[in-house]
């Protein structure tokens, strides 16, 4: 069964004041999530993620279109129980201290009364906050905000989360704990469903993904499925001010700074460049992914679309 | 459905008393303790009347100013911090959310009521040494103030749901004012022809008639009240508050969360 069927689904609003105008911020939009996987919905800021998960979450209404959630019809508020979510950054009632506001979340969720305790600890505990006793909201850090975020969104044990921008606001600690809790909640048999414009948190954790640019769907499918085609880049520095012709037949951009040599070479090229090195005795000092394949991939179906756009509008001229 | 309502209502009342809306109670013991030694100095006779006349009015205006100004905000504040959306992500209804937030100002604004209506009593016991049989009517005005404060209530959250804070507070204080006159808008209803007597007459029945609940005056002066008018009194109330709150639920129910 699927965990979430998009059919669809599209979005207008009226602009303007005196003179109002459609501006479409999303349209007709078709997907499929799996039971059980870890879906990322990727896309530049405004391209339409966050209207899509406020649409699926009855918060916004759409101009046309419908969804399934969990077999059943979005509209159906016992769905609700069974999905958790994290807006993107999310702010609470800050009079509330954290144990106060997922007690209440716990409350408006039917969890249980005598359920209610020993969960909140477990999930603050989850997410690296159990210390935090008798503190309001209003004197949390972001990134203690975006880990309250995160509790409520699991507090009821959902079977489907939905998480918009889950890593933002956190530390680099903070975000590998946040990978790591979203790959114990597929392994918990959860379905996650996240937005993110992070493409490397993306390629990390997704078992698919999808691409949204201005509204419009521009991609989707396994990681690997939509790179086949395209290629990453990485960087490799080694000492000297020496260029080895096999580097150079590699098709590498090179470019001597100081005593340092720097080289973009094909993610796939890499290891070829590393043993160019090798044989000519050079010390190499760092390799660096410069573009994973899903960041190429990304910014060439972005590319695409604004290309086409440009085409569009030069016709109407 | 009732349980959420219950936790929305008290998580409403939390919120009131941490902010420290409660604070004005302070405001209004010192108010009335100031007057009640004032007017047991200068006025003779009447001090009775005085202070019964200073309490209530006290007691209406910083609750109509309380209801006004958290039920301006109680949706729109929702909103623009966005601590809605992860209440209505959860199996929770829009009109439970307004009919909760609802309750949990009345809940406030009762307890706070209750407390006032304490000071009252003590600044009459200063002033009079004793509790005679018509200050029972003191209560019956404490309700129809209760009553006046579930309609601001009801008219705050209905602005709220649809318009900006401030313009809230606009409308919600000009129709209190007007509210306050409605007899005497009825009355020159009553003597207007035409147009103008139709305007306002249909004025004068949509706004609410404040005028009908207010029976300080009469308390203040030991005239009795018809039991009739408690009745009138709160079923009037119940429907005005009814449907101020079911507009403000269709208007809620249909808005767009951005």
């Amino acid at each position: 069964m699927a965990a979430i069927e998009i059919i669809g689904l599209e979005k207008t609003y009226m602009v303007g004041f005196w003179h109002k105008r459609p501006k479409r911020a999303l349209h007709p939009l078709h997907l499929t999530i799996e039971d059980g996987e870890i879906f990322g919905f990727l896309g530049p800021n405004g391209a339409g993620k966050t209207t899509t998960l406020k649409m699926l979450m009855g918060l916004v209404f759409p101009t046309a279109g419908t969804a399934r959630i969990l077999g059943r019809d979005w509209t159906d508020p016992e769905v609700k129980a069974q999905i958790g979510f994290l807006p993107e950054q999310p702010y609470f009632y800050d009079h509330l201290t954290a144990h106060e506001l997922l007690d209440y979340y716990g409350q408006l969720s039917g969890v249980p009364a005598k359920q209610r305790k020993p969960r909140v600890e477990e999930v603050l505990s989850r997410v690296g906050l159990a210390d935090i006793k008798g503190l309001q909201l209003r004197k949390f850090s972001k990134g203690m905000l975006q880990r309250v975020g995160i509790a409520q969104a699991i507090l009821h044990d959902p079977k489907l989360v939905f998480l918009d921008e889950p890593m933002s606001g956190l530390d680099p600690l903070g975000r590998r704990e946040v990978r790591d809790l979203i790959e114990q909640l597929k392994h918990d048999g959860k379905t996650v469903f996240f937005s993110t414009h992070i493409l490397s948190d993306a390629e990390a954790l997704c078992d698919r993904v999808a691409i949204i640019h201005k509204g419009e769907l521009r991609g989707v499918g396994a990681v690997e499925e939509l790179t086949a085609n395209v290629q990453g880049k990485v960087e490799v520095v080694w000492q000297g001010t020496a260029i080895p012709a096999s580097m150079k037949a590699l098709g590498a951009e090179c470019h001597v700074t100081g005593d340092t040599v720097r080289a973009v070479v094909a993610e796939k090229q890499q290891d070829a460049a590393i043993d160019a090195l090798r044989r000519e005795r050079i010390r190499l000092i760092a390799i660096t992914p410069l573009r994973t394949s899903l960041e190429a991939y990304f910014v060439e179906k972005l590319q695409h679309s604004q290309s086409a756009a440009a085409t569009t509008a030069g016709v109407r001229v | 459905m009732t349980a959420r309502l219950v936790h929305i209502a008290h998580n409403t009342f939390r919120e009131a008393v941490r902010d420290r809306v409660l604070y004005n109670l302070i405001a209004f013991a010192l108010l009335l303790s100031g007057a009640a030694i004032l007017v047991g100095q200068i006025s003779i006779d009447i001090q009775r009347l005085v202070v019964v006349n200073l309490g209530l009015t006290a007691v209406s205006l910083f609750g109509v100013v309380i209801a006004i100004f958290i039920g301006i905000g109680l949706v729109s504040k929702e909103i623009e911090k966005r601590t809605l959306y992860t209440v209505l992500s959860r199996p929770v209804r829009r009109w439970e959310f307004i009919v909760g937030k609802f309750f949990g100002l009345a809940g406030t604004l009762v307890v706070n009521t209750f407390f006032m209506a304490i000071g009252v009593f003590a600044a009459l016991f200063y002033v009079a040494h004793k509790f005679s049989a018509p200050d029972a009517s003191i209560l019956v005005a404490l309700y129809f103030i209760v009553l006046e404060f579930l309609i601001i209530c009801s008219l705050a959250l209905l602005f709220s749901s649809f318009s900006t804070p401030l313009l809230s507070a606009v409308f919600a204080f000009s129709l209190f004012v007007i509210g306050s006159f409605a007899d005497d808008l009825r009355g020159f209803a009553a003597l207007s022809h035409g147009f103008t007597r139709w305007v306002a007459t249909a004025a004068a029945y949509l706004v609410p008639n404040f005028s009908a609940l207010n029976v300080i005056s009469a308390v203040a002066h030991q005239q009795p009240l018809a039991g009739q008018l408690v009745v009138q009194n709160t079923l009037y109330a119940l429907f005005y508050s009814a449907m101020a709150l079911s507009g403000a639920v269709l208007i809620f129910e249909r808005r767009n969360l951005k």
